[in-house]
C-alpha cells in the first residue's frame, strides 16, 4: 500500500516531467518545420554564424581567463548547501525534539559558522 | 467500468483530481482515468506558465511604463494586450541563428532546460483548498531541487554560446545563483520547522497567522534570494544589458530566445505562487473553500508586482556587493531566524509539540524585533563600505611627503655659479 501511494503521486510528477520537457521540445520542432515550409526565413551565412562581439571580428573563443573568487565561492557553497541536507530532516521533527536536538545542531551549525568566520576573516568574502 | 477514488487512496485528498477521475471513470478504465485526470491538472499547470508569462510580460512592460513616466506598449489591442501575442508571432517567424562555433548540442539543450524546472516548480504548489498536481511530504525541498537546475542550464548557455560575454554571464549568473541559495534554503527551515512538514499543503493549514509577520526575517531572505535565482534586478548581474550585452543570452535568438524569456516571466510568476503558499498563506481567505483559487491569483498578482516595483525602483548591484550581500548579510540573518525559530518553537510549544495562533503571535512580536536590530547591526557594521568616498584624502591617512631631492648644484666646487 505504501510503494502503491508512492507510486500515485510520483507517477504525475514523474508524468509532468515528460511534458515539462515535451512542451519546449515540441514548441522547438514547430519553429523548425515553419522553417521547413519557408513560413520563417532560414538562410544561413558565414557572417550570421559569426560569432557576436560588438561589431568586430571576435578574437579568441570560450576560454576567457575569469575571477578565481568563483571557485572560493562555489566551495562554500557546497560545505553549506550538504549541512541543509542534514538540518531539513531534523526542522521538520523538530516540533517534537527534545534540547538534546536543539543543542546537537547548535554544535553542528556551530562548527561551519567558524568555517564561514575564517573564510570571512581570510577575505575570501571579498571581491578581488 | 465506474472508476471511483476511494479515501484510502492518497489522490482522494486532491479534489480536482477527484472530481475528473470520477467523472472520466464512468466510461474510460481506471488505469486511463488516472491519466486523463493527472493530464487536466498538467494542462492547467504548463498553460499557468506560458500564459503567466504572457500576461506578466505586459503588465511588466505596462507597469514599468507608468513609473518611468511614460506609455509603455499600447498599440495592440486595449491597453496593448495583445503585444505577448504579437511578440511570440514575431519571434516565431524570426530566423533562428545558431553561431558557427557553438556546442550545438548544449546549445539547443538550454531552452529545454530553462523552461522545464519553472513548470516542474508548480507540481506541489497548492493552487486552491487540496487541490495540487501532487501534495508530496518532500515539497519545499523539491521546490528547490527544481529551481537549482536552473543554474546549470545559465551555464550551459554561456559556455555553449562559444561567446565571451555569455560566459563572463553565465559565470556570474551560477556564482549568484549559488550563493543565494544558501540564504535561501536556510531561511525556508524556519517555515518548516513552525509547519512541521515539508508539505506545501500542511505549510498553508499550518498558517493560522501568514508566515510573513511570523517569520519577516525568512521572508525578506527568501524574496532577495528568489528575485536573485529570478535575474531580476537589483540582482540581474548575469545580463546586465550596459556591460554584458545580453549575458548568457547573447547568442539566442528566434524561438529559443522567446523560450529563455517565458521562462524567466513565467518564472517570476512561479517563484511568486511560492512565496504565496510559504509566507502569505496560500488559498486562504474569505470562503476559501469555493474561492481559494481567487485568493491563490490576486496573492500572486500581489507579490508580481511587488517584483516590478523592485525592478522598477532599485539600480542594479555589483558583483562584489551582490555576493557581499549573500555572504555578509543575508545568510548570517537567516542563521539567526532559524536560531531565534528553534529557542521560540521549544520554550513555547506544548507538551504534544503544537504551537497554538498565541504562540505564533508572541513569536511575531520577538522576530520582528530581532529583524529591526539585525538590520540596524548589519546596518551599521556595512555602512562603512557603502558610504560614497569623500573627496580628498580619507580620515586616518596622512599624505606622505616625499623628502626634497637634492640640487647637483650644491656639490659644485667653491667659487663657481650655474
Amino acid at each position: 500500500m505504501f510503494l502503491d501511494d508512492y507510486f500515485r503521486q510520483y507517477g504525475l510528477v514523474a508524468i509532468f516531467c515528460v511534458v515539462a520537457v515535451a512542451v519546449p521540445v515540441s514548441m522547438m520542432l514547430m519553429s523548425w518545420g515553419m522553417s521547413r515550409v519557408g513560413l520563417r526565413p532560414r538562410a544561413p551565412s558565414a557572417v550570421k554564424a559569426e560569432t557576436y562581439e560588438c561589431g568586430m571580428e571576435a578574437i579568441g573563443g570560450k576560454w576567457n581567463l575569469f575571477n578565481f573568487r568563483y571557485y572560493m565561492f562555489a566551495i562554500l557553497f557546497v560545505i553549506f548547501d550538504v549541512e541543509v541536507i542534514f538540518l531539513y530532516p531534523w526542522a521538520t521533527k523538530f516540533l517534537s525534539l527534545e534540547l538534546f536536538a536543539l543543542i546537537e545542531m547548535a554544535v553542528f551549525v556551530g562548527i561551519l559558522l567558524i568555517g564561514w568566520a575564517y573564510a570571512w576573516r581570510k577575505r575570501d568574502l571579498e571581491w578581488g | 467500468m465506474n472508476c471511483v477514488l476511494g479515501p484510502d487512496n492518497i489522490l482522494y485528498d486532491t479534489v480536482l483530481f477527484r472530481e475528473v477521475y470520477n467523472f472520466v471513470g464512468q466510461v474510460l478504465p481506471c488505469w486511463l482515468s488516472w491519466f486523463v485526470a493527472g493530464f487536466v491538472i498538467i494542462f492547467l499547470l504548463v498553460n499557468a506558465v506560458l500564459l503567466g508569462a504572457a500576461a506578466f510580460s505586459w503588465m511588466e512592460r505596462r507597469l514599468i511604463g507608468k513609473f518611468q513616466n511614460r506609455l509603455g506598449p499600447n498599440r495592440w489591442g486595449p491597453f496593448g494586450l495583445f503585444q505577448p501575442i504579437a511578440d511570440m508571432v514575431k519571434l516565431l517567424f524570426k530566423e533562428d541563428l545558431t553561431p558557427g562555433t557553438a556546442d550545438k548540442l548544449v546549445f539547443l539543450a538550454v531552452p529545454v532546460a530553462m523552461v522545464a524546472p519553472v513548470m516542474l516548480m508548480l507540481a506541489v504548489v497548492p493552487f486552491a483548498k487540496d487541490t495540487a498536481l501532487a501534495n508530496l511530504n518532500v515539497g519545499v525541498l523539491y521546490i528547490l531541487a527544481v529551481t537549482s537546475v536552473t543554474s546549470i542550464a545559465i551555464f550551459m548557455a554561456g559556455w555553449s554560446s562559444n561567446n565571451r560575454f555569455a560566459l563572463f554571464g553565465a559565470a556570474r549568473g551560477v556564482a549568484v545563483l549559488i550563493s543565494y541559495e544558501v540564504p535561501v534554503v536556510v531561511s525556508l527551515l524556519g517555515v518548516v520547522m513552525l509547519a512541521g512538514s515539508m508539505s506545501l499543503a500542511d505549510v498553508v493549514s499550518a498558517q493560522t497567522l501568514p508566515f510573513i509577520i511570523v517569520q519577516p526575517m525568512a521572508f525578506f531572505v527568501f524574496v532577495a534570494g528568489t528575485a536573485a535565482e529570478l535575474n531580476r534586478t537589483p540582482f540581474d548581474m548575469a545580463e546586465a544589458e550596459s556591460e554584458l550585452i545580453a549575458g548568457y543570452h547573447t547568442e539566442y535568438s528566434g524561438i529559443k530566445f522567446a523560450m529563455i524569456q517565458a521562462a524567466e516571466f513565467g518564472g517570476v510568476m512561479a517563484a511568486s505562487g511560492v512565496i504565496v503558499t510559504l509566507f502569505l498563506g496560500g488559498w486562504e481567505g474569505p470562503a476559501a473553500h469555493w474561492l481559494g483559487w481567487l485568493w491563490f491569483l490576486l496573492k500572486t498578482m500581489a507579490v508580481a508586482v511587488g517584483f516590478i516595483w523592485v525592478r522598477a525602483t532599485f539600480p542594479r548591484l555589483r558583483i562584489d556587493q551582490l555576493l557581499a550581500l549573500a555572504w555578509k548579510f543575508l545568510l548570517p540573518v537567516s542563521l539567526i531566524n532559524l536560531l531565534a525559530t528553534a529557542l521560540e518553537i521549544y520554550f513555547l510549544r506544548d507538551a504534544s509539540g503544537v504551537l497554538t495562533r498565541g504562540d505564533l503571535g508572541i513569536m511575531t512580536g520577538i522576530n520582528l524585533a530581532l529583524m529591526a536590530g539585525c538590520v540596524f547591526l548589519f546596518g551599521s557594521l556595512v555602512r562603512e563600505k557603502v558610504r560614497p568616498v569623500a573627496p580628498g584624502l580619507p580620515p586616518g591617512v596622512t599624505p606622505v611627503i616625499l623628502p626634497a631631492r637634492e640640487s647637483p648644484a650644491r656639490d659644485l666646487p667653491a667659487g663657481e655659479t650655474d
